[in-house]
């Protein structure tokens, strides 16, 4: 079996987001970025099929510029067997994102795809579904276990009030929740051999894949501020504040 | 052209935040549908009909929507979508599976997760865990919405629309429904209660959640936690409140034991009165928090509970 992974490059899950002086986007420059948590799930998912026996070969993807190939060296530390860069400069949308890894997909023939719920950054939650769509495969969404069977997977995924088990026919489409797996710490001999590792860069030109705008960013703004209310000295003064105060309870 | 909006629903009721997406839908226009999608849920139809704004349910009542299968209920959407102006779904867990997929099938983008309407192709919508509010055009014919419900007044009831039978069975044989184990409780769902008591890691094990519940009982309210929480295995995650899980936005929010990272704060800060218990006075909890008090949550909880 032969596994694909996506992974993108965001900024790091404890830096401090600043909006730009203009509002025409978030200012990333100087910021520290990282793996996508929810794609370093994914990868680390791979590596233990892997690991287990049930997959021969983990390939990680990435699209995004020439500094995107520090997130597929990181996959490859935690164990990818090789990398696949789709070179784009455009901040692209889920949909091209999409269509993008469909092409890469077509490729690879992989028997699993293994991709993030979610990336921190747009928080848009759409790239699993779409690709699934576009290459009329099936989704198991959100997942929290994986269980690979034969010719089947069964995927347990988080939804509203609980979980649920669905079985997907192969080739399938997982996006991962946060409860799938607790990813490793690449150790230092595994980031050194990462870099020896395979990492080819391909374009949406070569991949033949014609991309359209779908939506266009007007502004950015920073949140409203909440601002720091009081401190109460007891429950007593609490219970008071919130009843007569907030009128709340 | 008609907006298609897409009720949230077990088959048996129809679920709240559908409620929401059709007061964001009728900001963007006025001829508003609502697709029941499901199987034997002609209860569901019924009560979609009695929303208020709503022209016309589209009731599509075949066992192969049972489960809400993406496989089958995206393209059923995308066949009927063909001729809407805007397809709108709650952003819930079913709405965030199947909403994608109807885009791509359509070859639409989709705006997820709006919380305010500027026009009808503008919208806003948080990023970066609510550190940041985008506002967006949508440039596509067809335009593809999840909506927070917590953004959104639910709209009101008193209706006879009509309900009108889909007759479109898909079928996709991809993906097959195995089991559902949905976590049974009198409480109110998280989304929508009025009051939410959440624990954090300070709770140290999930026994010690029993004193949230016990103020939660008290207030008519739900239990919620941190992803820190529920990482360090205290709770299951579906309780999970922050940016990668359940967004709230209660009259009365009570964090105990939680530090209030960024990525927590995201899923509750538009909540009207925040509390936070915590005996570290230096956790960011308390610059968000209306009234907070330092003190150690196993001595303030018990108390508050006695006290409500």
């Amino acid at each position: 079996m032969k596994i694909l992974v996506a992974v993108k490059r965001v900024i790091d899950y404890n830096a401090k987001v600043r909006v730009k002086a203009d509002n025409s986007d978030v200012d990333l420059s100087n910021t520290k970025m990282a793996i996508n948590p929810f794609c370093e799930i994914a990868v680390e998912e791979a590596v233990r099929l892997k690991e287990a026996g049930s997959a021969q070969e983990v390939v990680a993807v990435s699209v995004g510029p020439k500094a995107c190939q520090e997130q597929i060296r990181a996959a490859l530390a935690l164990g990818a067997d090789r990398g696949i860069q789709v070179e784009t400069d455009d901040n692209l949308e889920s949909l091209n994102v999409a269509k993008l890894l469909a092409q890469v997909v077509r490729d690879e023939q992989p028997d699993l795809i293994i991709m993030g719920k979610q990336a921190i950054d747009s928080d848009n939650n759409q790239t699993g579904q779409m690709l699934s769509a576009l290459l009329n495969m099936p989704q198991g969404t959100f997942a929290s276990e994986i269980n690979l069977q034969e010719g089947e997977v069964q995927v347990i995924r988080e939804i509203d009030g609980g979980l649920q088990t669905l079985g997907l026919t192969l080739p399938a489409i997982i996006t991962t929740d946060l409860r799938l797996n607790e990813p490793r710490y690449a150790s230092l001999p595994n980031i050194m051999k990462a870099k020896r590792k395979p990492l080819a860069v391909v374009t949406p030109e070569t991949l033949g894949v014609e991309l359209k705008q779908h939506s266009k960013l007007l502004k950015v703004t920073p949140p409203a501020e909440r601002s720091a209310g009081i401190l109460v000295s007891s429950v007593d003064e609490l219970i008071e504040k919130l009843k007569n105060q907030a009128k709340v309870i | 052209m008609a907006i298609l909006i897409i009720a949230e629903h077990d088959n048996c009721t129809l679920k709240g935040a559908t409620l929401n997406t059709v007061t964001a839908a009728a900001q963007m226009g006025q001829d508003l549908h609502l697709l029941v999608a499901g199987s034997n849920c002609q209860n569901v139809a019924d009560e979609a009909a009695s929303v208020e704004g709503i022209s016309k349910v589209l009731l599509a009542d075949n066992s192969v929507y049972a489960h809400h299968l993406a496989e089958n209920t995206a393209q059923l959407i995308s066949q009927l979508g063909t001729a809407y102006s805007h397809i709108l779904a709650p952003a819930t867990s079913n709405g965030k599976n199947i909403l994608p997929r109807v885009a791509a099938l359509l070859d639409v983008g989709q705006i997820s997760d709006i919380t305010a309407v500027e026009s009808a192709d503008t919208f806003q919508r948080p990023i970066y865990a609510g550190n940041a509010i985008a506002t967006l055009q949508s440039l596509d014919n067809i335009k593809v919405i999840t909506v927070r419900g917590t953004a959104f007044e639910a709209a009101s009831t008193g209706n006879d629309a009509p309900i009108e039978n889909v007759d479109l069975q898909i079928e996709s044989n991809l993906s097959s429904f195995v089991s559902e184990e949905i976590a049974q409780s009198d409480r109110p769902e998280l989304t929508a209660a009025k009051v939410v008591i959440s624990g954090g890691r300070g709770m140290g094990n999930s026994e010690s959640f029993t004193l949230l519940e016990q103020v939660a009982d008290k207030l008519g309210g739900a239990v919620g936690a941190s992803r820190a929480a529920v990482d360090a295995g205290f709770v299951p995650n579906d309780i999970q409140v922050g940016q990668t899980g359940k967004i709230v936005a209660p009259d009365l929010y009570i964090a105990v034991g939680i530090s209030g990272a960024i990525q927590h704060l995201a899923g509750m800060k538009d909540s009207k009165i925040i509390v936070a218990i915590n005996k570290d006075e230096e956790a960011p909890i308390f610059s968000v928090a209306d009234y907070g008090l330092v003190a150690d949550l196993f001595e303030a909880v018990p108390e508050l509970e006695q006290k409500l």
